[in-house]
C-alpha cells in the first residue's frame, strides 16, 4: 500500500497557499492574463482619479487650438472643438467603467438569482422561466439594446438598462447548467434531510459552487458592455454630450477629419480596444485558472 | 431523426410568438402617445380628431389582445404596415435595402472562415509556441476591437494609400450596384465593410477551431494514425480537421448575432443604405412601425438560423438526435 500519492500532497500544498502566493502563482502561470489585469487596473485608476490626472477639463473648448496634432501641450492632440483628447479619454474611462461594471454586476446578480433559483426549484417554474429566457435570448444584444433605447431614450442610466436586459438570460443560462449538477450532489440532499430552508441551501451550498463561472461571466460582461455602450454612443443613441465617452468621441469628427486629423479617430478607439482586450485576457486567464481541465489548453 | 426535426421546428413557434409578444409590449411601453409624436414630428398643429383618426388607422383604438393578434397575423402575411417616417410600406423600404446587407453578410462569413479556420488550426498545431501566442492575441484583439473603429481605420488607410498612390484620395462607392451589373464597383463597395465585420466574426470561430482541434489531436485515433506512419498532413486534413470542424458548425448561430450587430454599426461607418442603417434611423426617427418590423425580422432570421444549425448538427452528429 502506498502512503500518499504526490497529487494529494501537491493539492494539500496548494490549499495552504496565502492569497498573495496564489496571486503570484496566477501571474506566473498566466502572463497574458496578468497583462490584461494591468491594463484593467490602469484604466480603473484613470477613471477613479480622472480629476487629478487629466491635464485639462474634458468639456473645455479652446477654439484657438482646434484639431491640433499631438504635442507637449496636448499629448494626444485636440478635437474639432479644441478639447484635449487625453483628458476626454481619461474621463471617458470613468463612463466606460461605470457602464461596464454596472451592467455586468446587475446582469450577473440577476442571472445568478434566476439561474440558481430555476435549477434548485425545477419543475414548472424552471420550464416557464427557461421559456422566457429563450425568448429574450432570441434577440441579438445590440438589437434588443436599440429597442430598449427606442423606448427609454438615451443617457447613461438608460444605456445601462438597455445593455443589462440582454445580458441577464445569457448569465442565467450558464449558471443554471452549473447549478443543475450541484443540485444532485449528496450534500445538498443531506442539507435537505437536515431540514434546512431553501434560502440556506441556495446561499450556503449552491451559490458558493457557482462562483467560478459567475466571476468568469462577470469579467466577460464588463468587456461586452463597454463595447455595446461604445457602439450605442457612436450611433448617437447612447451617452450624450457633454458626458465624455469613447464611442461619442468617435461619433462626431472621427470620419469627417479622418484625413486631416487622424488622431481624433485613432486614440478613443484604441482606448476601447485596449480596455476590452484587457478584460478579455483577464477573463480567459481566470477561466483557465479556475477550470483545471483548461489549464493545459 | 424525423421526430427530432419536427420537435425542433415546433419549438420555433412558441419562441417566435414569445418574441412577438415582447416586441409588441416593448413598443407599447413607449412613453406618450405614438400618434401625438407622429403628428407632431412635422412641427404642424393637430387636433383631437386627427389623433383619433391616427389611432383608428394604426388600430390603437382596439383592445390590446386584438391588436396583438393583428400584429402577429400581419407579420405572418408579410404586412408590416406603413412607415411612420417615410409614409411608404415598411416591406418596400426593407426590400430596397436588403440586398446590400445580405451581400455584406455573406462576404463577411466567407472572410471570417478564410481567416479563422487555417489560423485556428495552426494555433492548435503549434500550441504554446510564439505562433500560437500571436494568433491568440490576434483573435482576442478581434473580439475587443469595435467594428466601427476598425471601419474608420480602414477608411483612414484607404484615404492615405490612395492619396499616396494616385495623388488624390479615393473612397469606396456608397450607392449599391448589383454584382451582375458592375462586379468591380459592387466589390469595391462591399469588400471593406465585409472585412470589418468578418474580422470580428472570425475571432470567435478561430478560438473554437483551436479548442476543438486541441481536443481531437489528443484522441486515440490520431495516435493510431501517427503510430501506423500516416503522413502528418493527411492526419490533420482527413482525421483531425474533419472532426474538429463539427462543433464549429454550431458557431454559425453565434456568428449570425455578431453579423447583425456588426452590420448595424458598420453600415453607419461606410454610409451604406442597408438594413442595419435603416434600423438605426428608425430608432432615431421614432419610427415605431419600422422598428418593430425590423426587430421581428432580425429575431426571426436569428431563430431560423439557429434551428437550421441545430438540425445540421444533429444530422452530422447522431448523438444529439438520440438524446
Amino acid at each position: 500500500m502506498t502512503i500518499a500519492s504526490p497529487v494529494i500532497v501537491d493539492d494539500f500544498v496548494e490549499i495552504r497557499r496565502s492569497p498573495w502566493q496564489r496571486a503570484w502563482l496566477f501571474c506566473r502561470r498566466q502572463p497574458l492574463g496578468t497583462f490584461g489585469m494591468v491594463i484593467v487596473v490602469i484604466m480603473a485608476l484613470a477613471g477613479l482619479c480622472a480629476e487629478e490626472i487629466a491635464p485639462y477639463s474634458p468639456t473645455a473648448n479652446d477654439f484657438a487650438a482646434m484639431t491640433e496634432p499631438p504635442s507637449w501641450a496636448h499629448w494626444l492632440g485636440t478635437d474639432q472643438f479644441g478639447r484635449d483628447q487625453l483628458s476626454r479619454i481619461i474621463y471617458g474611462a470613468r463612463t466606460a467603467l461605470i457602464v461596464g461594471f454596472s451592467c455586468a454586476m446587475i446582469a450577473s446578480v440577476a442571472g445568478l438569482v434566476l439561474g440558481v433559483g430555476s435549477a434548485y426549484f425545477g419543475g414548472r417554474l424552471d420550464l416557464y422561466l427557461q421559456g422566457v429566457l429563450d425568448v429574450v435570448m432570441a434577440f441579438p444584444l445590440i438589437i434588443l439594446a436599440l429597442a430598449v433605447v427606442a423606448i427609454f431614450g438615451t443617457g447613461v442610466h438608460n444605456v445601462i438598462t438597455a445593455i443589462t436586459i440582454p445580458l441577464i438570460p445569457r448569465c442565467a443560462r450558464v449558471l443554471r447548467s452549473s447549478a443543475l449538477s450541484i443540485r444532485e450532489v449528496p450534500y445538498v440532499d443531506a442539507a435537505r434531510a437536515c431540514g434546512f430552508g431553501h434560502s440556506r441551501i441556495i446561499l450556503r451550498h449552491m451559490v458558493p459552487n457557482v462562483v467560478a463561472p459567475f466571476l468568469i461571466l462577470l469579467t466577460a460582461f464588463v468587456g461586452q458592455a463597454i463595447l455595446a455602450e461604445a457602439s450605442l454612443s457612436y450611433l448617437g443613441l447612447g451617452v450624450q454630450e457633454p458626458v465624455p465617452a469613447w464611442g461619442l468621441m468617435l461619433q462626431g469628427g472621427a470620419e469627417e477629419y479622418a484625413s486631416t486629423a487622424p488622431w481624433i479617430a485613432v486614440f478613443p478607439g484604441l482606448a476601447i480596444a485596449l480596455t476590452v482586450f484587457g478584460f478579455s485576457l483577464f477573463g480567459d486567464a481566470l477561466r483557465d485558472a479556475l477550470d483545471p481541465k483548461l489549464r493545459d489548453r | 431523426m424525423y421526430r427530432y426535426i419536427i420537435k425542433r421546428i415546433l419549438l420555433v413557434i412558441p419562441t417566435l410568438l414569445g418574441a412577438a409578444a415582447l416586441v409588441f409590449l416593448l413598443m407599447r411601453l413607449i412613453p406618450g402617445d405614438i400618434c401625438v409624436v407622429r403628428l407632431g414630428s412635422g412641427g404642424g398643429t393637430f387636433d383631437e380628431r386627427a389623433v383619433a383618426a391616427c389611432h383608428a388607422q394604426l388600430g390603437l383604438d382596439r383592445p390590446m389582445l386584438l391588436q396583438f393578434v393583428d400584429f402577429v397575423w400581419g407579420f405572418v402575411r408579410g404586412d408590416f404596415g406603413i412607415s411612420m417616417w417615410s409614409g411608404k410600406p415598411v416591406l418596400t423600404e426593407i426590400a430596397a435595402r436588403f440586398p446590400v446587407s445580405l451581400e455584406i453578410a455573406i462576404m463577411a462569413v466567407v472572410v471570417a472562415n478564410v481567416i479563422a479556420i487555417p489560423l485556428g488550426t495552426l494555433s492548435a498545431l503549434k500550441q504554446n509556441s510564439p505562433i500560437d501566442f500571436v494568433i491568440r492575441v490576434f483573435s482576442i484583439a478581434g473580439l475587443a476591437t469595435p467594428s466601427f473603429w476598425l471601419g474608420i481605420l480602414l477608411i483612414l488607410a484607404i484615404l492615405n494609400i490612395s492619396h499616396a498612390a494616385f495623388g488624390a484620395p479615393w473612397m469606396p462607392p456608397i450607392d449599391y450596384v448589383p454584382i451582375w451589373k458592375d462586379p468591380l464597383r459592387n466589390l469595391s463597395m462591399v469588400i471593406f465593410p465585409a472585412l470589418t465585420v468578418g474580422y470580428r466574426t472570425s475571432a470567435v470561430t478561430m478560438r473554437m477551431t483551436r479548442s476543438a482541434m486541441l481536443e481531437v489531436l489528443r484522441e486515440d485515433y490520431i495516435r493510431t494514425a501517427r503510430a501506423k506512419g500516416l503522413v502528418e498532413h493527411l492526419i490533420i486534413n482527413r482525421h483531425a480537421l474533419k472532426n474538429a470542424l463539427l462543433p464549429v458548425v454550431t458557431l454559425i448561430g453565434i456568428e449570425a448575432a455578431f453579423l447583425i450587430g456588426g452590420l448595424v454599426v458598420t453600415e453607419q461607418v461606410f454610409n451604406l443604405n442597408g438594413i442595419g442603417r435603416l434600423f438605426v434611423q428608425s430608432v432615431q426617427n421614432q419610427d415605431y412601425t419600422m422598428t418593430q418590423a425590423l426587430v421581428m425580422l432580425v429575431v426571426t432570421a436569428f431563430v431560423l438560423t439557429n434551428t437550421v444549425v441545430d438540425l445540421i448538427y444533429a444530422w452530422l452528429d447522431p448523438r444529439i438526435r438520440y438524446q
